[in-house]
């Protein structure tokens, strides 16, 4: 006997309390804040910043409480919220340049006007499990001193002025915008830099390697990485110019490439850009290499097929909000799809006669 | 009761404005995947955004709402749906074929024929019919430009020659107005007869993909195939155990671990009403010679 029951309002709101239970966790052990995220988890707090495409710490600290530390989810939880936020206008393009830099440094110059800075970073840590911090997380304040005045320059200018490194000429057109408008190929530079900064950082970081690895190689250099604070600011139509309206913490990558020339440039180093919300080192990086081995067109380069080169695999596949939910709707019930299958498969048995193979073989 | 934080049907007027100009396009060029500027909505791309979007966008307060997903309005992500334009846009939502204005499906057309004041939305994963054949975008837009679609009949062909069919039971591919070839959305091809001179408007939505395509009244739509291999509209050779329907798209359903099994209609509230009007399918709890077999325990399936 068959009785169809309907249940699914009531399991879905089950599923949800439960969730939230599973969430909290042992209610015994004190709660998160998201302070404590935003504070202490700011890695991935930068990442959701950089993925959501939306710099707010407190609600990416609040979107990774909530999806428990899935960050792939709490990147959803910021793209969903950042998508109904009304749009005042856009910034001034940041100087970065005048960054109040935590970290500088150059892998092609040992040396170099600004100076190398290591800055807070795991580069020469040694990766051996520190049991204090399970006890107790008092840290001793680190050395300081007063900050080198003045900008910090970019070491690419310094290639620049004597010819050895391509043009990157200023322009003013206003860049293209993958939320508001479909992707469509093909792509310019500056929609495929704005599919990088959002794209899933796994993915990038595999491209990117791929292209280490002779998958379109074009061997980068780390012209210069570098993290710190800059001011945004914007035009406000009421006063005629631009205010500054707040800072934000950004790591830029710029590579320097190998390049020995092509039928329509001459031998010169070429540029790959990376730039995402907070410290990012590993994504600005990947973000670089990717968007040189995409730049292959416009350089008379050879298309050796690698996954790298080609802009449409990249960017079709590089956003993991996408990707997880398409991937994951193959959950989402598809039997009417799967009997159309079952139909078609017994009737092509029965004439291929496998039901009398198999019988004979029984 | 509405969430009165979010815009009527969530999305701001902007964008169903902007939803509404590819939707409008759409219809004008029956068959033509228009892009769209799909927005991040609150649930995962794949499962429906697309279809949320334009439901979004054509709902008015007056609507009344359905969702349907396997032909069935209480499969869980029918019950998501529903409950978030509900919360959104406080629109009245019925489970009634008949007496709903929008209706979004996944997978399924419902039996009852639609009428000229019904809108019905499809979900949409993949909407390039020619995305398996080749996976470029910049390539399937000039096929379709260029009306270029031999590759389609020669896979057709292929299936044929290796199969003795065209190995291809539900998305089957349709051409419309003899013009554009168009994916019908996973919908077993048992479907696809009703694609074609139906009354109520057709909106496609694929949210991931950024695409619509529409499907105006009355639009001629054709199935694929070959004057000696017509095409077939195929469903399981049976009737449903609990309505009797012999003309309905069935679901196969496991009764028990001795491979016993019955066939019910996958439109729950078309079998619903055919129950409510006295019709007993062989298996049905209303029938006397079903319920005298029926010692075995009544298995329930949570849906």
């Amino acid at each position: 006997m068959y009785v169809a029951v309907k249940g699914g309002e009531r399991a879905i709101e089950s599923a949800h309390a439960w969730l939230a239970e599973e969430r909290r966790g042992d209610p015994s052990v004190a709660e998160l804040s998201i302070f404590q995220i935003r504070e202490q988890l700011k890695l991935a707090v930068d990442r959701v910043m950089t993925e959501g495409s939306l710099y707010d710490p407190d609600l990416a600290a609040l979107a990774i409480k909530q999806s428990r530390g899935d960050l792939i989810e709490a990147i959803f939880l910021i793209r969903a919220y950042r998508t109904t936020l009304p749009r005042f206008g856009a910034s001034k393009p940041v100087d970065t340049g005048a960054m109040a830099c935590d970290r500088r440094i150059s892998a092609t110059f040992k040396d170099l006007p600004g100076g190398q800075v290591l800055g807070p970073t795991f580069d020469y840590t040694h990766r051996l499990l520190d049991f204090k911090l399970a006890a107790d997380g008092d840290v001793p304040e680190a050395p300081s001193r007063a900050a080198s005045p003045g900008e910090v320059p970019h070491v690419t200018e310094f290639l620049n002025q004597e010819g050895l490194i391509e043009e990157a000429p200023h322009e003013d057109t206003m860049p293209p915008d993958l939320t508001r408008e479909p992707l469509e190929m093909p792509a310019d530079r500056a929609l495929r830099l704005q599919a990088l900064a959002r794209a899933d950082e796994g993915f990038t970081l595999g491209l990117a390697y791929s292209t280490q690895r002779g998958y379109g190689r074009n061997h980068a250099f780390v012209g210069e990485l570098r993290i710190g604070a800059v001011t945004v600011e914007m035009d406000i139509p009421e006063v005629g110019f631009a205010v500054e309206i707040g800072e934000i913490t950004l790591t830029e990558c710029e590579t320097v490439n190998q390049f020995t020339g092509s039928k329509t440039e001459p031998p010169q180093f070429t540029r790959g850009y990376g730039l995402v919300f907070g410290q990012s080192e590993r994504k600005s990086i990947s973000m670089a290499l990717v968007d040189r081995a995409l730049r292959w067109e416009e350089l008379g380069e050879d298309n050796v097929g690698a996954p790298a080169q080609d802009a449409e695999f990249v960017l079709y596949h590089a956003d993991n909000i996408q990707a997880t939910g398409f991937l994951e709707h193959i959950k989402l019930p598809h039997y009417v799809d799967f009997q159309s299958e079952l139909e078609l498969v017994r009737k092509l048995r029965r004439e291929a006669g496998a039901d009398r193979v198999q019988e004979a073989a029984e | 009761m509405t969430d009165q934080a979010y815009n009527f049907a969530y999305l701001d007027e902007q964008t169903k404005r902007m939803i509404r100009r590819a939707i409008l396009k759409g219809l004008a060029i029956p068959g033509y995947q228009v892009p769209f500027a799909s927005r991040e909505m609150p649930m995962p791309y794949g499962w429906g955004t697309g279809g949320v979007q334009v439901s979004a966008a054509v709902l008015t307060p007056e609507d009344t709402f359905k969702v349907i997903d396997q032909g069935a309005d209480d499969t869980t992500n029918a019950v998501s749906i529903r409950s978030f334009f509900e919360r959104t846009a406080g629109v009245r939502t019925t489970t009634a074929t008949c007496e709903a204005s929008v209706i979004q499906t996944r997978h399924r057309i419902p039996e009852e024929p639609l009428t000229e004041n019904q809108i019905l939305v499809y979900q949409v994963p993949i909407p390039e019919p020619l995305r398996f054949l080749e996976p470029r975008e910049s390539e399937t837009r000039k096929m379709h430009s260029l009306e270029e679609y031999g590759l389609m009949h020669v896979k057709l062909y292929e299936d044929i020659a290796r199969h003795g069919h065209i190995a291809t039971s539900y998305a089957y591919p349709v051409k419309v107005e003899g013009r554009y070839v168009m994916d019908p959305s996973p919908i077993p091809k048992f479907d696809n007869p009703k694609l074609g001179d139906m009354h109520a408007v057709q909106l496609f939505g694929a949210g991931r993909e950024q695409r619509i395509y529409a499907l105006p009244p009355y639009t001629q739509v054709v199935s694929l195939d070959f004057e000696d291999h017509p095409f077939e509209a195929s469903k399981a050779d049976h009737s449903c155990g609990l309505c009797g329907a012999t003309d309905s798209y069935l679901d196969e359903v496991i009764t028990d671990d001795q491979g016993g099994r019955m066939f019910v209609c996958s439109d729950t509230d078309y079998c619903e009403g055919r129950r409510a009007a006295g019709f007993v399918g062989d298996m049905s709890a209303d029938n006397p010679a079903a319920a005298m077999m029926a010692a075995q325990p009544t298995l329930e399936i949570q849906t």
